[in-house]
């Protein structure tokens, strides 16, 4: 196999001059590492607002009663805060940045399958984020239902909610062209020689992700039309005040929703399969089973949405089916952490940020995976579902298993992505603060999940108090560590020292070509030989 | 063991619950902690200044059965004792004491057999009790963290929860499922009385009659707070999801009647067509679809002290 194929003097895909110039190169270019970034700074433009109203809420239940808004407020930044962190951060997130950037790269293509369609999915995204704050700065008040838009209240609620509706229903079509895309460019352009099973494992998370993302996203965008529809036109689908059923609506959203959290964590775990043996100079332990679980999660990911219904009012047989599918669904997850943990046994481990990301991703990811089965155990679930218990859980899953994810993967492929290296002392701090702040904020909501405290609540009693006040300082210092790690990447991203093409020694394709990589990727696209494969140090 | 000390065998419930958490967490614990302490133990050892080579070993088949099928067999106990937990919730015995929970935005009220109303939950103790759950609105949740019961208030749909409570005492009642504006200012109390207690508060009307005998203004603010009015209606002159009563009888308000504004006197008319057909005539600047009529659940005779209250709120 080939080491490097171009000459040093190719323009790369950031100096590359096209047919248009400034901003125009950018918003109307095809190349998906482009996309890739328009999709990051995106992201990084609405993740600040949604932390910044994850803050206030912190904030607000720092003490009983009120402390800096109204309860209407407060109701609107939590639906806002979910609606953003969930459809514009947490489900494009690893896909639509790393995904573009890499996937192609990566299987030894010169770019995605259907690269106008590519752009395309930006704009939706655009457009479906444009939707959702005209719906908090327009017309009668903020939403106000939560994430979910239950029924009946989300006909009862007077607030702004068409807006938000369309801009998740725009979303969803993001999130659709996305997965296309990857599926038919895995299955079309892999370099020739690249079985199957000699792909990357980040290729195989995105090829379970995409099929999800085909699949179950249409699912909630016709929810989200019947709902809308249901506000003008009175149809009595889900409100039972006009003969609707509202747990229908239930079962509908769940349908889509909890596979999104699939969605949302293979490619999570996908990262980390990559990182990890990176880092150990050691081949993945148990690559078939790595893939072989990724499939399963996929697959069974579809049977479990029943269990955020358990008091629904669902019969019992479908309870316990939902809640015995749970169980089955966390099985394959258990299988890669041990995998992972296997991967660093004997091997040569090089503890650099990406790597501590990756083992601090396990460690969090654990406590989600815990906390999931205390909810998906029927007696348990009675007692903490709908309380701080689930928050908390969601988000060591989300935050924490996304979250970590992300920034891993954004400190192992950023020499690539942007030809400078960071730099890793203050990597490591910002890790840090991060990781000890995030523990401290999410924590305590466990134990007053336990204790009672029910989730999307303005005011609480005074024997919530203390563990609230934990948790609202841990929101600082996982924002202050927040701060350092932005600051470092972007001051880097300029001013960095000039990269290698491969600083980690990693053996995937990406680590092969120029960093960063020019417009087409390869001169020569690369053929695995029989010997060659992604993890053969 | 138990996971909240206060609560041990608050309710029949309380044993089979904290038992399946824990086995649960117990479990988890011991993972949690035995994978983290390998990691971390790798990461030490093999830390590349110590192993600079690795030892490349590309995987295990005994490996993988062995850590596919041990989960398989925790998770499966885990399911068992969640069910085992969690079933006899779901059939309350026949001779339980019916007691109907009507759920609305932002109160519960508890309706007894023999006609009493309250906003506190009085329950027998050692008693099976069966709550019959009715929302007149949007999905509520009913939760009794101490009892380890929780079950959503659905419109239209016919849902209970039982419990024998076991231990006398002040528990927390909440409303779990968001439904608006006052969500976390939906909450009351239960009062578990021993059995002769309870059944002399039960069978004892002179407290009612007591307060028919009061004055109509004091009868007719028991009403309200019973139905819950102040959790949307200030007394202060606050604006809240709807207009304060504040010195509102006998001023003028102007109303959005079917599209069309007018001005109109708060009379004994207006109330009664307020509160029986609340959506007729909407004050300006607050949002139609909030209030539900009260057309039979409150008599002429009720509204009548009602209104007599609302006088004297100047």
């Amino acid at each position: 196999m080939q080491t490097v194929s171009q000459l040093p003097d190719e323009v790369n895909y950031l100096d590359y001059k096209g047919k248009y110039k400034g901003i125009f190169a950018w918003i109307f270019s095809t190349d998906h590492k482009r996309i890739a970034l328009l999709y990051m700074y995106s992201m990084l433009t609405m993740f600040v607002v949604g932390v910044v109203l994850g803050l206030a809420m912190k904030l607000e239940l720092i003490a009983p009663g009120k402390t800096i808004m109204d309860p209407q407020t407060y109701n609107s930044v939590f639906t806002v805060h979910g609606v953003i962190m969930i459809f514009m951060i947490v489900i494009p997130g690893l896909p639509a940045v790393f995904g573009n950037f890499m996937l192609p790269i990566m299987i030894g293509a010169k770019d995605v399958a259907f690269p106008k369609v590519n752009l395309l999915s930006w704009y939706f995204y655009v457009l479906g984020a444009v939707l959702v704050i005209a719906s908090v700065l327009f017309g009668n008040g903020a939403p106000d239902t939560g994430w979910t838009f239950y029924a009946p209240y989300s006909f009862k609620s007077g607030t702004n909610l068409l807006p938000a509706i369309f801009g998740a229903f725009v979303l969803g079509f993001s999130s659709i062209l996305t997965g296309l895309n990857f599926i038919v460019t895995i299955h079309r352009m892999r370099a020739p020689g690249m079985t199957w099973f000699k792909m990357p494992l980040f290729p195989w998370s995105l090829y379970g992700t995409a099929w999800i993302q085909l699949l179950a996203t249409p699912v909630v965008g016709i929810t989200l039309v019947l709902v809308a529809l249901e506000r003008i036109f009175n149809i009595g689908v889900f409100d039972p005040a006009l003969g609707g059923d509202p747990i229908l609506y239930q079962h509908l959203f769940w349908i889509y929703s909890h596979p999104a959290v699939y969605v949302m964590i293979l490619p999570a775990m996908g990262a980390i399969s990559e990182i990890i043996p990176t880092f150990s100079q050691k081949h993945i332990f148990g690559y078939k089973a790595i893939i072989a679980s990724t499939l399963a999660i996929a697959f069974v990911g579809y049977f479990v949405w029943g269990h955020h219904m358990f008091t629904s009012g669902m019969s019992g047989t479908a309870q316990y089916t939902f809640s015995i599918l749970t169980f089955i669904v966390a099985i394959p997850s258990a299988i890669k952490v041990f995998n992972w943990i296997s991967t660093m046994h004997k091997g040569s481990i090089n503890p650099e940020a990406p790597f501590l990301w990756a083992v601090t991703f396990i460690f969090v990811f654990m406590i989600g995976g815990f906390s999931g089965l205390v909810l998906g155990a029927l007696a348990t679930n009675v007692h903490v579902h709908d309380t701080a218990f689930v928050v908390a859980h969601f988000h060591f899953i989300v935050f924490g298993g996304v979250g970590f994810a992300f920034f891993g993967a954004i400190h192992y492929w950023f020499p690539k992505m942007f030809g400078r290296m960071y730099d890793k002392v203050w990597a490591k701090v910002g890790w840090a603060f991060f990781t000890v702040g995030f523990l401290t904020l999410y924590s305590p909501m466990f134990y007053l999940g336990m204790m009672g405290m029910p989730r999307r609540y303005y005011d609480y009693l005074p024997e919530f108090h203390a563990a609230n006040i934990l948790s609202s300082l841990g929101s600082w210092v996982m924002t202050f560590g927040l701060l350092i790690i932005v600051i470092n990447l972007f001051r880097s991203a300029k001013n960095g020292a000039i990269a290698e093409i491969n600083p980690w020694h990693g053996k995937t394709l990406e680590w092969t070509v120029p960093s960063p990589p020019p417009l087409e990727n390869f001169d020569e696209i690369p053929v695995y030989g029989e010997k060659d494969g992604p993890y053969e140090y | 063991m138990y996971i909240l000390s206060n609560t041990t065998n608050a309710s029949n419930f309380v044993e089979g619950v904290d038992k399946s958490f824990v086995i649960i967490m117990g479990i988890s614990f011991v993972f949690l902690i035995g994978l983290t302490f390998t990691m971390l133990y790798f990461v030490y050892k093999y830390n590349k200044t110590k192993n600079p080579v690795a030892t490349q070993i590309k995987g295990s088949t005994k490996l993988e059965i062995i850590w596919t099928v041990i989960p398989t067999i925790l998770v499966l106990v885990m399911f068992y004792y969640g069910w085992a937990g969690w079933a006899p919730m779901r059939k309350a015995p026949d001779d339980s004491f019916n007691i109907k929970v009507v759920a609305r935005m932002w109160n519960f009220t508890f309706e007894y057999e023999n006609g009493k109303k309250t906003d506190t939950l009085f329950v027998p103790m050692n008693k099976a009790v069966k709550l019959n759950l009715n929302s007149l609105d949007v999905i509520h949740s009913l939760y009794i963290p101490s009892f380890r019961v929780k079950e959503d208030v659905v419109p239209g749909s016919e849902k209970m929860i039982w419990f024998i409570a076991q231990r006398e005492g002040l528990y927390d009642l909440f409303c779990t499922e968001y439904c608006g504006l006052n969500h976390s200012y939906m909450l009351n109390t239960v009062k578990v009385m021993p059995d002769e207690q309870f059944n002399s508060w039960y069978v004892d009307t002179t407290k009612r009659v007591e307060v028919a005998l009061d004055s109509p203004t004091e009868n007719g603010k028991r009403i309200m707070k019973n139905i819950g009015c102040f959790a949307c209606h200030s007394l202060d002159g606050s604006k809240l999801v709807g207009p304060s009563f504040k010195g509102v009888y006998g001023h003028e308000a102007t109303v959005i009647t079917g599209g069309n504004e007018r001005v109109v006197t708060v009379d004994d008319e207006y109330i009664k067509r307020s509160i029986y057909d609340p959506n007729a005539d909407v004050v300006k600047g607050f949002n139609k679809g909030l209030m539900l009529p009260y057309e039979g659940q409150l008599t002429d005779a009720d509204i009548a002290q009602i209104t007599e209250y609302l006088k004297t709120l100047k």
